[in-house]
């Protein structure tokens, strides 16, 4: 039951076959089981088994009503602590819930509770959080375990990041679909490095009001999900005009369900030759082609494409999230709320002590770097040079797209799961080059883009594929993306289910 | 010689009067006064920050009300709680863009939100929400107004350049507790719409600026996009002043701060500006600093606490606002793009047919239509509502509204100053004071009893003024017989008088008049007093 699509599970609670209140109880349960994958920071037992009975004397209203869902910590939820797994909000609860939060309550979603991240989602690892890392349930599932040897504990790979709780959540059963937020892949990465679907949707698609902005010109929330229809479904229900967001735009359309037939014959896929990048691991490559080939002879155009700024974007991605992340965390001064130092004698030296302790080396060196591009002095140099820049990636897939292309399709990340001692041999800020290199353009431009799992690598690790779509194309983006995975098979893990927990339980 | 030529040719107010010197080659001898060496003249800009008139906040939907509890209008965004998100406020947009139209701005159809950023504890959010790139409005001008001359007839109109009018968030309030050294920090304040008016340095003492405020404050409040009360900070003035020859560049400008009032804003400029003007006649130099004004002692005080913000100004970081897309005004409900509704939409022209009667227009009309006085004007439009009980009064009176004027401005306007009232709160209405002035005019009462029963009347209100005049009998006297005898007994009792008459001084016919009014309190009817006289005196 577990290990069903959500749509699969609704039907089952129509169905009568389980209870909204079994299901909850089976998640929770579950969640106990894999505590030590530290998915969640909080996990809302009484309020989850209290919102399925609710769902149980109701009516079942909609696909949603009854289904257990996990919402990365850097979303407010009314009443339940939201921590963006800093210790500056440590015990900070909200007065309110973020609009996309509730708006899944609203259809009768039971939230089981609050997943882990990077701290204030500043990571491609979730190895960065106050609350430690998050471990891939894929790495405690046979294939990993039998094809790596691995035998230690401390062989367990990364979830990827930020989102890598939501992913966990997802990956590992304990809930059917999570929020997680995406600024330049922190849903798609670790979607993709957990096997799971993480979609993207365009920029102002989905509302922020409520999410604990990183860098609020490309924050997103995003969509993790068992399956692509899932997303769609959940896409749908999200989608539209805040009044509480000025950035959101009316949804083109509404969105259902998919259609299960949809023909790639007239679509026009493009291969970014930019995203050949170093470093791009020969199994990932493999799948790249052999989904290009799927594509080709179901008849779909296959053509390559340039996209000739795709080398400038991470660079000036880091100088706009910094500058962003600087003003954001401003705010952030232990006088309304969060942490406050014990450390007074001015109110100076309070709010130095409070932001020196809140906050991690990560978030606090990037403070200190966009503080530094926003100095008058320096503000052309780099934010106006690397807004300019940003304008010309956007360009470039407006070419792309507008020469007749309806969907790219890249890798989502370099390789599978890195394990953990070696991810963390390097600095957050040199991972966090590394690992959103194909993902963050899209959030440059603003684009949707969706990552599907396609394989296991030969480490017993999913590897993923990203397609990226013309702005306000999230249907027909997911509609192809839903192509691929009728065709690529990817494993559900649950096959592996209790040889999973077995290695867990031996270690 | 060769200095003094110097100097005025960088004037360029006096060059005519250089080129008359060079093209003839002779000094005149009336333009012996240019070749003192010129007086530092003071120059003032001013930034004004206007609260907007408003019922909800700039980007919040609190409340907007002052001197409410502490932190009682404080939604979540005004506490910069994560993940809330400014919303621009429509009213707020109309208001800088009225404003902008009434002082003759451009309005840009596309401005923008910026961040600036600095740490202050009133500050939540550690930025506030301004407009530095591309301002609402742009490029105007105001004309202001100074009474010249001995008895301040001479109206003298002059124009400050408005730069720019930016829309931005108010901060809240810290209330520092020097015993228990803590600081309080009120919110209610905290995202409040301003309008930022920065006037170019154009004015160049304490008068002019005060005037040009003074005119601003009308403007706003007769459009009603700011309440314009100094005291309650809805109107702040921060003075830039410096002290140059005329012709030399600006010289080094110090801020002046915390004037919550016209009068005191005046004095506190021309305080600055003789105290840069002795530092620089001293040899010294003017140090650029900010300047509290301290309305007890009447100085200007070095600013302890917020100075750290502004001597901080370079490092301000400004970074566009990312949750604000650009904010669109339109030109008419023509422009208005497909799929926008004109009711949600700031519209440009429609603004511009609700603009109301600004001041200057109001003053022009009142002297042309009822042919009084420009100063007069002034004072009726510098009143709340006292234009509207002129026009009241008018109204029910036949009396000529230049006879009307003096009643208003000198009678009413004096008992309402003394008691500290308002012309709302006036005990004597408009057509009260139309029936008083109407006994008058047609010959019931004299002016002097007229001027007695306004007092009658101001303090027992809801009296009329026939019903004053019949009770302490003060109807004009014109029994003839009556008035034959006080005139005989006057007459009688004055020999030395009525023989200067009959030598021919008939001057001293009105100290008998004022006799006999004497005698009568006033109510004797002046023409027959004057006719029975003369028969006596003959």
């Amino acid at each position: 039951m577990l290990g069903l699509f959500f749509l699969g599970v609704s039907l089952a609670l129509r169905e009568g076959r389980i209870s909204p209140t079994e299901l909850c109880k089976k998640c929770l349960n579950r969640i106990k089981k894999t505590q030590h994958l530290n998915a969640y920071i909080t996990v809302t037992e009484e309020s989850a088994l209290k919102q399925a009975q609710q769902s149980e004397v109701r009516l079942l209203k909609g696909p949603l009503d009854g289904i257990p869902f996990a919402v990365k910590d850097n979303f407010c939820t009314k009443n339940i602590k939201t921590t963006c797994a800093s210790k500056m909000l440590k015990d900070y609860t909200p007065p309110y819930n973020a609009t996309v939060v509730q708006k899944l309550l609203d259809q009768g979603a039971v939230l089981m509770g609050k997943a882990n991240l990077d701290e204030f989602a500043m990571g491609a690892g979730c190895t960065d959080g106050a609350f430690g890392p998050v471990k891939n349930p894929w790495s405690y599932a046979a294939p990993y375990r039998e094809q790596t040897g691995a035998m230690l504990e401390s062989d367990w790979a990364i979830t990827g990041g930020s989102s890598g709780g939501s992913a966990a959540a997802v990956a590992s059963l304990t809930s059917y679909l999570a929020l997680g937020s995406d600024t330049g892949g922190s849903t798609r990465n670790p979607g993709a490095l957990c096997g799971v679907v993480a979609l993207k949707p365009t920029y102002g698609l989905l509302s922020r009001h409520g999410l604990i902005p990183l860098v609020n010109s490309m924050d997103v929330p995003g969509i993790m999900a068992r399956s692509v229809n899932d997303a769609a479904i959940v896409l749908g229900i999200l989608q539209g005009l805040d009044v509480r967001d000025s950035t959101t735009v009316p949804a083109p359309s509404p969105l259902t369900e998919l259609p299960q037939d949809f023909d790639v014959k007239n679509i026009c896929v493009g291969i970014p030759k930019e995203y050949h990048a170093p470093g791009l691991s020969e199994e990932t490559l493999a799948q790249w082609s052999r989904v290009a080939d799927l594509f080709e002879r179901a008849g779909a155009q296959v053509k390559q494409v340039s996209l000739p700024h795709t080398q400038y974007s991470i660079v000036c991605y880091h100088v706009l999230c910094h500058a962003e992340v600087a003003s954001n965390m401003a705010r952030f001064d232990g006088l309304e709320y969060g942490h406050r130092s014990q450390i007074d004698s001015s109110t100076e030296v309070m709010y130095a002590s409070t932001r020196h302790e809140g906050f991690n080396d990560v978030v606090r060196g990037r403070i200190l770097s966009g503080n530094y591009f926003l100095l008058k002095q320096n503000y052309q140099h780099y934010f106006v040079k690397a807004q300019k820049v940003r304008r010309l990636i956007a360009d470039d897939f407006r070419n792309v797209f507008g020469s007749g292309v309806d969907v790219l399709l890249t890798p989502t990340t370099l390789s599978d799961a890195a394990c953990y001692q070696d991810f963390t041999q390097e600095d957050n800020r040199t991972r966090s080059a590394q690992e959103d290199v194909f993902t963050q353009p899209a959030n440059m431009a603003g684009l949707p883009a969706v990552s599907v799992p396609t394989a296991l690598s030969r480490r017993g690790l999913p590897i993923g594929l990203q397609l990226i779509g013309p702005a306000l194309h999230d249907k027909k983006l997911l509609s192809v993306a839903q192509w691929i995975e009728q065709r690529v098979g990817f494993p559900s893990i649950s096959d592996w289910d209790y040889s999973r927990e077995r290695s867990a339980h031996i270690h | 010689m060769t200095e003094d030529i110097t100097w005025l040719f960088l004037d360029p107010s006096l060059k005519i009067s250089f080129q008359g010197l060079t093209t003839s080659g002779v000094v005149s001898p009336d333009l012996h006064f240019i070749h003192t060496p010129q007086q530092l003249v003071g120059v003032v800009g001013l930034e004004i920050h206007a609260q907007i008139n408003s019922s909800t906040k700039l980007f919040s939907g609190s409340s907007v009300r002052f001197s409410a509890p502490p932190n009682s209008l404080v939604s979540f965004f005004d506490a910069s709680l994560p993940g809330t998100l400014p919303v621009l406020n429509r009213r707020c947009v109309e208001a800088a863009v009225m404003t902008g139209l009434a002082l003759n701005c451009n309005i840009n159809r596309k401005s923008l939100f910026d961040r600036k950023h600095y740490f202050y504890a009133d500050l939540p959010a550690g930025y506030q929400i301004t407009q530095q790139r591309q301002p609402v409005a742009v490029d105007g001008t105001l004309t202001y107004s100074l009474l010249e001359g001995k008895k301040r007839s001479q109206v003298i109109r002059k124009n400050v350049h408005i730069k720019q009018i930016q829309l931005e968030q108010d901060s809240g309030k810290s209330l520092h507790d020097d015993v228990h050294s803590q600081t309080l920090i009120d919110l209610n304040r905290a995202g409040v719409g301003l309008m930022e008016l920065v006037m170019e340095p154009d004015m160049s003492c304490g008068e002019e600026a005060a005037a040009a405020v003074r005119e601003l404050q009308l403007i706003l409040q007769a459009l009603g996009t700011c309440q314009g009360n100094m005291s309650e900070g809805q109107l702040r003035v921060d003075a830039n002043v410096s002290v140059h020859r005329p012709g030399e560049p600006l010289g080094v400008r110090t801020e002046v701060k915390n004037i919550n009032s016209v009068r005191y804003l005046a004095r506190a400029i021309d305080y600055e500006i003789q105290r840069q003007i002795g530092i620089l006649q001293r040899g010294g130099t003017v140090q650029n600093e900010t300047r509290a004004y301290d309305s007890k002692s009447g100085l200007l005080i070095k600013h302890s606490l917020p100075i750290s913000l502004t001597s901080a100004a370079s490092f301000f970081r400004f970074m566009p606002e990312p949750n604000l897309p650009p904010l669109i005004v339109y030109e008419d409900n023509a422009s208005l793009p497909a799929g926008i509704d004109a009711c949600q939409a700031v519209v440009v022209q429609k603004i511009k047919e609700g603009l109301p009667e600004l001041p200057s227009i109001k003053r022009d009309r009142l002297v042309q239509t009822y042919g009084i006085l420009p100063e007069h004007s002034f004072t009726l439009v510098n009143e709340d509502g006292l234009v509207e009980y002129f026009e009241a009064v008018l109204m029910a009176t036949k009396k000529e509204p230049r006879k009307v004027i003096g009643w208003v401005t000198n009678e009413l306007l004096g008992h309402l100053k003394q008691q500290d009232l308002s012309v709302s709160q006036s005990p004597i209405s408009p057509p009260a004071l139309a029936e008083l002035l109407e006994l008058q005019e047609t010959g019931h009462i004299s002016s002097s009893v007229a001027k007695q029963v306004f007092q009658k009347m101001w303090r027992s209100p809801g009296k009329t003024a026939a019903q004053i005049t019949q009770e302490h009998d003060l109807g004009l006297v014109s029994d003839t017989a009556q008035l034959h005898s006080i005139c005989q007994k006057v007459v009688d009792s004055h020999p030395d008088e009525v023989h200067a008459i009959r030598n021919g001084n008939k001057k001293v016919l009105n100290k008998l008049m004022g006799l006999v009014q004497k005698e009568t309190k006033g109510r004797a009817d002046p023409v027959l007093v004057r006719k029975i006289l003369q028969e006596k005196t003959s």
